[in-house]
């Protein structure tokens, strides 16, 4: 038996802590640690699908495979952004006024 | 309060002081190594919901690769050694993301405790159902992220190998330099 209350209480303050890394980082890099997060609560909550009742696909395994898969293919694409933007102005601060590279 | 709510009182709060600390702590570094701490006390909670398979691809792939590749990113963006005094956030920033957040976990728990009720009975998903289940109802998907995963292989590709003037190379005849060379000073 378990009580479901504490994965959907996990799930809530682990996108919550997300949406703060992200607001609050102003180094690029460390946003995807805020996005990672978000993330993660949103397998939290897909797995307690499952544990609740299974369903006949599988579902609440699968789907957070296809999750985890999207998501390290996201971190790529960013970090290749990110170390672009830092070789063309030298700094991957967030606050910087967008326009010409000084 | 089973056995199963303790393990998972207990992984959870190993998740969530991990991604506290890896939000807040002001070492560029150790936000990534914290960021380890919290999501293998996600991959305990999920383990002890009984999802074996996400737990250990989330460990392999989110602990594994995703957080190796951005410390790689933070020591080609020179991340410095000791605090980050230049990415510093003010005060008032602060205090509107501390906010913000709060008010996202509040308006989720809301949404979300109404719906847990009474204790329920664990479901039990082999990995044995969820191969099954991964190379038949949902193989095509499957096949699909494959495709993903090269696009974005050759999307970061195409992206790094911009130079510094901001067009693309016109005679790509050498190879293409590491990155580290480009980016030392």
């Amino acid at each position: 038996m378990i009580h479901l209350a504490g994965p959907y209480l996990l799930a809530a303050a682990l996108v919550g802590l997300g949406v703060f890394g992200i607001s609050v980082r102003r180094n690029a890099v460390l946003l995807l640690v805020g996005v990672e997060l978000v993330l993660s609560g949103g397998l939290v909550l897909l797995v307690t699908t499952q544990a609740a009742g299974a369903d006949r696909w599988a579902a609440g395994s699968v789907l957070p495979l296809f999750v985890i898969t999207i998501a390290a293919a996201e971190t790529v694409v960013a970090l290749a952004i990110i170390l672009t933007a830092f070789r063309q102005r030298s700094r991957v601060d967030l606050d910087e006024p967008s326009g010409e590279a000084p | 309060m089973t056995a199963l709510d303790t393990a998972f009182a207990a992984t959870a709060l190993v998740a969530v002081a991990g991604g506290l600390l890896a939000v807040t702590t002001r070492h560029v570094v150790h936000a990534a190594l914290w960021l380890v701490v919290a999501l293998l006390g996600v991959a305990g909670s999920l383990l002890v919901l009984g999802a074996e398979l996400v737990a250990l691809v989330l460990v392999l792939v989110y602990v594994g690769a995703v957080v190796v590749l951005v410390l790689f990113a933070l020591m080609l963006t020179r991340a410095p050694i000791g605090p980050d005094l230049e990415h510093a956030a003010g005060p008032w920033r602060t205090v509107g993301a501390a906010l913000l957040g709060g008010a996202v976990a509040l308006l989720l728990g809301s949404v979300l405790l109404p719906l847990a009720g009474e204790p329920v009975e664990r479901a039990d998903v082999s990995s044995t159902q969820v191969a099954g289940q991964l190379f038949g109802t949902w193989v095509w998907p499957f096949e699909l992220l494959s495709l993903l995963l090269l696009v974005a292989v050759v999307a970061a590709l195409a992206v790094s190998r911009i130079p510094r003037e901001g067009r693309p190379d016109p005679e790509p005849v050498e190879p293409a330099e590491p990155a580290e060379h480009e980016v030392a000073p």
